[in-house]
């Protein structure tokens, strides 16, 4: 048995760090959301003005529909780019299995700003990826679409979150016992109804989780946009920051912010059903 | 599924392997190996851990192919197919259910594959489920059954496919001793009642002897010697054989003139002259005062060591004036002590190759 003194030292530490950093703070975003500011100054009168201008203002659905439709297609890709590449790894990489899966690590040591500046380079009107189109005749001027535009965007968040899929997905290939293969095989199923019948249902929970890490991470990215995205790529967290900042509108900004926080929460709760569904029992 | 020529007699040879070898890197696992096997025949490949006999299975299944050599059944060369094209089928020895399927999926899972008809498929499982007594459990997923559940699943699962050669991997090696037991007869009445040949893999020679109708011993990826339990109980072919195979007593002796001479008692035999090598098992050898009248006998001394009890039986444990010592099996009687005469016939001394 443990003794009370043992058991406070251990508890106390762990709730005092959730009260603090996110209980205390997510009350505070909870409580601006239903305040208002007048002349540079907050205003503690409770009301529902923030929440009625953006159902009200075109700009913040715009703004928000862009980005869950940016997150949607990193989603995707990441997971086009990502399942492949781990499935390969798990059932054909053979002896070259644990360096392939170093190489897919190593990324995620490098900083979120270094390589945002290198798609920058690549990107840019005077760029790599310019001067080759242009070294090889195929444009014959700078193409300044490349760079601040959705598409930049969605470029670097897939570059930035395909190992975030990956690895659960290559995780949970991992797990399929291979005699499930040879099973299968064995019972006369083709490679390819193998692959549709026993490895991509059982691979299922660690897409999901991949998919969600991918969507979730990307909904509230803010560098990415400020980085390579332009004006036309804004997102709902630069939105958020420039609230927070320049505009200074904590109120408003505290109300998009409980609002993205509740469709991450649908969200997460959405997938955990499909788990549950997917799961052995 | 390629629908197969004319249907085989039971008897007739169904699969043969040809002067199979298999290395795995500089290991080489299986060494010209040859078998056939008889159409209708429950086979038992037995042998020790690493003597190659899973390796044969899988050889046999396409899950690895041979370096040298060819495997033919029932008239097609079977080594170069994959294995789903092979009319074969196998239950692994951790039953590999697919765990996302219930047990009727699982058992449909071949006939989906060979693109059978949804009504056919349903009355073949149905079938299949009931001769396995799991009927109720259709809608069932694996996770929630038991391992002896888990087995007649799996064992539906490949029967349903009909298939011409099913290799069974140690299927029971997973199951406690009671339910083993009980799955012995009732696989052993399941493979009488589909007619289909079974390649049974195991290292546990009761089961080999209990289940099948030939045995297949393997050592170190050669074939040590094939026969009817019966016939290599009795007459083992080798030391290793009758070491491997049931208890038993080796002793040396030096061939003269048609009689073998060993360390204090002789008995005739009609080998060669020169070093030869005997088994005699431990139920040969008897009491002399309760023995019957045994032909050619042969009568020794020897101290009682041990004396151990197994109910119907007891094991005595001898040992010679020589000083060497071996083993009776006796029915049971009361506690002996001392020295006692033993005795055995010559005929049951069997001469072995190394």
């Amino acid at each position: 048995m443990y003794t009370r003194t043992y058991k406070l030292l251990v508890s106390v530490p762990p709730l005092l760090w959730v009260a603090l950093f996110l209980l205390f703070p997510y009350a505070l975003m909870f409580a601006h959301s239903f305040w208002s500011v007048t002349d540079g100054a907050i205003l503690r009168n409770w009301n529902l003005g923030n929440y009625r201008t953006l159902v009200h203002n075109p700009l913040y659905w715009q703004v928000f529909l862009r980005t869950a439709r940016i997150a949607a297609a990193v989603t995707l890709l990441s997971v086009l780019l990502g399942y492949p590449l781990a499935y390969f790894l798990s059932f054909h990489a053979g002896p070259r299995k644990q360096l392939l899966y170093q190489l897919v690590i190593v990324p995620l040591w490098v900083s979120y700003l270094v390589r945002g500046y290198a798609w920058k380079t690549i990107l840019g009107s005077d760029g790599v990826l310019n001067g080759f189109l242009q070294y090889l005749n195929i444009t014959h001027q700078p193409v300044a679409a490349f760079l601040y535009s959705p598409f930049a965007v969605i470029l670097l968040l897939t570059h930035i979150y395909t190992p975030f899929v990956f690895l659960p997905i290559y995780a949970s290939l991992e797990h399929i016992p291979r005699t499930l293969v040879e099973t299968s095989e064995d019972l006369g199923a083709s490679p390819r109804s193998t692959f549709f019948r026993v490895i991509l249902p059982l691979s299922l929970p660690g897409l999901l989780a991949g998919a969600t890490f991918a969507f979730v991470l990307s909904l509230g990215d803010f560098l990415a946009p400020l980085l390579v995205g332009g004006p036309s790529g804004t997102m709902i967290a630069n939105l958020v920051q420039s609230l927070f900042g320049a505009a200074y509108d904590w109120p408003l900004g505290a109300a998009i912010s409980v609002f993205i926080l509740v469709f991450t929460l649908a969200v997460l709760a959405f997938t955990q059903l499909l788990e549950k569904r997917w799961s052995l029992e | 599924m390629t629908s197969v020529a004319p249907s085989l007699a039971p008897g007739d040879t169904l699969l043969e392997v040809r002067a199979v070898s298999k290395r795995f890197g500089a290991r080489e696992v299986l060494k010209t190996f040859s078998l056939e096997i008889a159409s209708g025949e429950f086979l038992a490949l037995l042998g020790e851990s690493g003597s190659g006999k899973t390796t044969l299975l899988r050889l046999i299944a396409g899950f690895e192919q041979p370096t040298a050599g060819e495997i033919w059944m029932h008239g097609t060369r079977l080594d170069t197919l994959p294995p789903y094209r092979r009319r074969v089928n196998t239950v692994f020895q951790q039953y590999a259910l697919f765990p996302h399927l219930n047990v009727g999926e699982n058992v449909a899972y071949g006939l989906r594959a060979a693109g059978i008809p949804k009504p056919e498929i349903a009355t073949r499982v149905k079938d299949a489920l009931d001769m396995v007594r799991m009927h109720e459990y259709g809608a069932v997923k694996p996770a929630k059954l038991s391992g002896g559940q888990q087995q007649r699943v799996a064992l539906a699962r490949a029967l349903v496919n009909r298939p011409e050669l099913l290799l069974l991997d140690e299927p029971l090696s997973a199951l406690d001793a009671n339910l083993r037991k009980e799955m012995h007869s009732e696989l052993k009445s399941l493979q009488r009642e589909v007619g289909i040949t079974f390649l049974f893999v195991t290292h546990d020679q009761e089961e080999a002897m209990a289940l099948s109708d030939r045995i297949a011993l393997l050592r170190n990826g050669a074939l040590e010697q094939v026969a009817s339990p019966r016939e290599i109980y009795a007459r083992p072919a080798t030391s290793y054989a009758a070491r491997f195979i049931g208890q038993t007593n080796l002793l040396r002796a030096t061939v003269a003139a048609g009689i073998a001479s060993c360390e204090h008692f002789s008995f005739p035999c009609p080998l060669p002259d020169g070093p030869a090598l005997f088994s005699l098992r431990p139920e040969a050898i008897s009491v002399r005062s309760s023995s019957p009248q045994l032909s050619s006998p042969v009568r020794f001394t020897a101290a009682i060591r041990q004396q151990i009890y197994s109910g119907a039986t007891e094991l005595l444990e001898l040992q010679t004036a020589g000083g060497s010592i071996l083993r009776a099996r006796i029915a049971s009687c009361e506690l002996l002590s001392g020295s006692l005469e033993f005795v055995f016939s010559a005929a049951d001394a069997i001469p072995l190759r190394e």
